[in-house]
């Protein structure tokens, strides 16, 4: 299964992606430059975390409509797999393919930390390889992750359980605790914390590996 | 129109008339302003490290690793498997002072450009800080507001670049008041083959101005790094420089792929000095000279002047010297990453720094003389100045163990920094294999070889202050001793100085004893100084700060789970490797007990035996690879009881209760800070003895860890026991309800 990892000027983690991929996950990743028009032949997209265009103007604001994301949407409305991480994840809700919005941290600082979340979900090809209520350990580095949206959007996604993960301890005041969720058609994900961080026990948790075994599993389903 | 050279003139560019005479001298007539402009940044103290550079000599700088000595944007020195680091110190002491958020953010932006400018990825920094008190009635609230400025902007800068700050350092003193120290330390790594070096070559080749366009910020920034502090400096606030670290995360990456075309000579940053220090480093380096046109530099505002642009320390710029001929592949990588590039001029053979503008020159100077050839000064130097006599009283302002310990554990220097360090992504890049307060040094490893690098940083201006030769002694052995008690061997060093003005008969000596006791450490140790940074000056109103010369020290060691501070299991053996200690009331002076409990400063630092604390740094390094170590902690500020406690912070809540075979003073006993002690808690209390002995180290068993609680005893006599939870409150939550 080949991991696609969009690079815009100013990601950062894009290089922790592709070796999360490539040696903890064992699978062949590729990097591809924000210009491009295509993904080429790839079966799942990571946008990684950074601060894509200097997240000038609002994070993820500039991003959205950097010329490779035309074809991620294009990819995701196939159906291809796409995970946001982070900065990723802000891409994806400016990008409108996530609802919502990611605010500024409550204590208004950024914040990097270990943080543990519960697995809410695990109908979903990021989450299968996970059990509901499960606990994973992963950090978080942000300094806008409070996850914002209104009532209704926040009943909505509960009630179509596509809340993949909620916090322990909210770190960053996000609304319900949330710190992922997945689009209607379940192929796109978004979430603040770092699971290419946590892939190896070197790095303290490999309980991130679980987010890419994940789509592992659904590609070789699919 | 230029202004008349007069000496009122000379003297505002703080050149002396001698000076000024010598710049007359090597260009044979009498300089233009532009000139005189370019003359002052570069023969600044700053740049030119005139007051230094005598004493600098005295320090080691070769050893068998060392590719790159001082002379260098950084130094090298290799790994093995093909590659090297690069690292170095710099500060940015004085900007910070000025405007915190900016002046730390291009801190760190400057000597990240230093490391990169070598072909070197930057994979860690480390940061050194000193503000004033922070519940000073009168100056608490500046120094709160310069301390989070300072964070913010170093997460700033770090966070979005993409470098991970994985630890430090950070004390307060009322002599830091107005003068706050920011140092940063920063290491990054490449392929020995791919290292890049600050040299222009070739007659004929075009010189390549790459980045942020050029502003009128900055100018003078050098100079007003080499002046101390009146009351106008608040008025020098536009002479700090902004930063953007999107800006700096491009050029980095353009720049290591456009290293990677092999159509680039030499390369430098521009950082202080800008333009005008690039362009003659470049060319003395290469002993050839540069020709620029000033009207292709890239300017951000219209009408500047020659003077101006010369002197402007615009952040995130670079120049180049590439092959002649293959410009076009350099100007590509550029242009995919968006930046500009332009050639602005060519390298010459005759060894001038010849600047043009509108096809006129305006400045013509010799760029070896200009680099190499400022003023040298044996500055007078007498005793150093020691306001603290030998003179010791037991004030009734003694505290008993029992109620000393919490006190210490949440006064600022001691308390947990974690209100800091979660403001730094730490993490990114994934190579921190133990970062901010986990164990006593930072771990990084290199993915491309399987190996790691710790690095440590510590200074203290205290003992300093009480011995600036045995201060900055002390403060290279904590270094080393940090980096073995992971199990690391120290290889390489760098430092950065900070000291008052020199120009004081007594504050030259304290820079010249501290430099002597560094020297004698270093080669002690086998960690030569591979480069680094003097800051001086650093007074405010005629006061300058403690002595304090910070040190970077880098090791090497096998990627491995690293063996942390907590202990984690209850039931082992707690071993004091080196033993209790010696320290008489001279020697107690200069703890934190005695600043935060007795409130004040007396006699000596602590004693240090270099070639016990070798054999102590010998023996932890032998049990920690023989896996013997499940927790090891350094015992520094606070002595004993600080380092028990801090060991009883861990996630399984483990404490220890130790009894101590000791004649001292229960005060002493438990806060004396003598080094070359190590704590450890172990399973294998007899294979440690052995290697202990065969080292020729005490390390007696003073205990056992237990779950819940600490407790210290003197032969069976309680001296103190607390809850860990209690104390952990202490100890988390002091910073954070100081900045508020």
């Amino acid at each position: 299964m080949k991991f696609g990892v969009i690079v815009f000027p100013g990601s950062n983690c894009d290089h922790d992606a592709f070796y999360a991929i490539s040696a903890n996950l064992g699978q062949p990743a590729e990097l591809i430059w924000h210009d491009s028009s295509t993904l080429g032949a790839v079966d799942a997209v990571i946008l990684p975390g950074g601060f894509a265009y200097g997240d000038y103007l609002r994070c993820g604001a500039i991003a959205k409509f950097s010329p490779v994301m035309k074809a991620v949407r294009r990819f995701a409305s196939d159906g291809g797999l796409v995970l946001g991480v982070c900065n990723g994840f802000q891409i994806l809700v400016e990008a409108g393919m996530l609802p919502g919005a990611l605010i500024r941290n409550r204590g208004l600082k950024f914040i990097c930390r270990e943080v543990c979340l519960t697995v809410e979900t695990a109908d979903s090809p990021f989450t299968s390889a996970a059990w509901k209520g499960q606990t994973l350990r992963m950090p978080i580095a942000h300094g806008e992750g409070c996850y914002f949206a209104d009532q209704r959007t926040l009943d909505e996604l509960e009630a179509e359980d596509r809340i993949a993960f909620r916090y322990h301890g909210n770190p960053n005041g996000s609304l319900r605790d949330i710190a992922g969720i997945l689009s209607r058609e379940r192929n796109v994900m978004g979430m603040m914390p770092h699971p290419e961080r946590a892939s190896e026990p070197l790095m303290g948790s490999s309980d991130g590996l679980t987010v890419f075994q994940s789509m592992l599993r659904a590609a070789v389903r699919a | 129109m230029s202004p008349a050279i007069t000496p009122e003139l000379v003297a505002q560019h703080q050149l002396s008339p001698d000076e000024y005479r010598k710049i007359v001298d090597i260009l044979g007539r009498e300089p233009s302003y532009t000139e005189l402009g370019i003359f002052s940044v570069m023969w600044s103290e700053h740049c030119s490290y005139k007051s230094s550079r005598l004493h600098l000599k005295k320090l080691p700088t070769r050893g068998k690793l060392v590719v790159q000595g001082p002379g260098e944007n950084a130094g090298i020195i290799d790994i093995g498997s093909g590659y090297v680091i690069a690292f170095k110190i710099e500060s940015h002491n004085h900007p910070s002072f000025i405007e915190p958020f900016q002046g730390a953010a291009t801190g760190v932006g400057g000597i990240l450009r230093d490391i990169f400018t070598m072909g070197a990825r930057p994979i860690a920094v480390l940061d050194s800080l000193r503000f004033g008190r922070l519940d000073d009635p009168e100056t608490g609230a500046r120094n709160r507001r310069i301390l989070s400025g300072v964070v913010a902007g170093i997460a700033h800068y770090g966070n979005c670049f993409g470098v991970p700050t994985v630890g430090g350092e950070c004390i307060f003193e009322p002599c830091y008041d107005g003068n706050p120290l920011v140092n940063v330390f920063a290491l990054g790594v490449c392929r020995k083959e791919d290292v890049f070096y600050a040299r222009a070559a070739g007659a004929g080749n075009p010189v390549i101005y790459v980045g942020a366009r050029t502003g009128r910020d900055g100018i003078h920034g050098a100079s007003m790094a080499s002046a101390e502090f009146t009351e106008e400096s608040k008025q020098k606030r536009p002479n700090v420089q902004v930063g953007d670290p999107f800006m700096e995360k491009l050029l980095l990456e353009a720049c290591l792929e456009a290293m990677q075309t092999g159509a680039i000579v030499g390369i430098q940053d521009m950082g202080a000095a800008g333009l005008t220090c690039s362009t003659c480093e470049m060319g003395s380096r290469g002993g050839v000279g540069i020709e620029i046109e000033l009207d292709r530099v890239p300017q951000r505002e219209t009408g500047m002047t020659p003077y101006e642009i010369m002197l402007s320390e615009s952040q995130e710029r670079m120049l180049l010297v590439a092959e002649k001929g293959r410009e076009d592949e350099v100007f590509r990588v550029f242009r995919k990453w968006g930046l500009e590039a332009v050639e602005i001029g060519v390298v010459t053979s005759d060894g001038q720094m010849r600047v043009k503008q509108h096809g006129t020159t305006v400045a013509e100077i010799p760029a070896r003389e200009l680099a190499d050839e400022a003023p040298l000064y044996d500055r007078p130097h007498t005793e150093p100045l020691r306001g603290a006599d030998h003179r010791f009283l037991w004030s009734a302002k003694s505290v008993p163990v029992q109620d000393a310990l919490p006190s210490l554990l949440a006064s600022p220097d001691l308390c947990s920094k974690r209100w800091i360090w979660e403001q730094y992504d730490y993490q990114v890049r994934t190579n921190t294999i133990a970062g901010p307060e986990r164990t006593d040094a930072a771990i990084l490893r290199i993915k491309e070889t399987g190996a790691s690098v710790a690095m440590s940083l510590d200074g203290n201006g205290r003992y300093c202050y009480l011995s600036p030769r045995e201060g900055a002694q002390l403060a290279v052995a904590e270094c080393c001793r940090n980096l073995a008690t992971v199990g690391a061997q120290p290889v390489a060093a760098t430092n950065c100085l900070n000291f008052g003005n020199p120009e004081r008969p007594e504050i030259m000596a304290q820079l010249v004893e501290a430099i002597e006791g560094m020297a004698e450490a270093c080669r002690f140790f086998d960690t030569p100084i591979t480069g680094g940074n003097v800051s001086l000056y650093n007074e405010t109103l005629g006061e300058g700060v403690y002595p304090t010369p910070v040190l970077g020290i880098v090791g090497l060691l096998k990627t491995a789970a690293p063996v942390t501070i907590p202990f984690r299991n209850p039931g082992r053996a707690v071993v004091l490797l080196g033993g209790i200690g010696r320290c008489d009331e001279v020697r107690f002076g200069g703890t934190t007990y005695a600043k935060e409990i007795l409130k004040q400063l007396w006699g000596l630092p602590p004693e240090l035996d270099l070639d016990r604390e070798k054999r102590v740094q010998s023996a932890i390094r032998e049990i920690v690879a023989a896996g013997l170590a499940e927790s090891a902690h350094d015992l520094s500020d606070g002595g004993l009881a600080v380092a028990l406690a801090e060991c009883s912070f861990g996630s399984a809540e483990i404490g220890a209760a130790v009894d101590l075979d000791s004649d001292l003073r229960p005060e002493v006993l438990a806060f004396h800070e003598a080094p070359s002690r190590i704590l450890i808690s172990t399973a294998h209390p007899g294979e440690v003895a052995a290697i202990a002995e065969k080292h020729g180290i005490e390390a007696p068993v003073v205990g056992v860890t237990i779950e819940k609680g600490i407790e210290i005893r003197q032969r069976a006599m309680t001296l103190g026991s607390w809850e860990i939870a209690t104390l952990r409150a202490a100890y988390e939550g002091a910073l954070e309800s100081y900045v508020r």
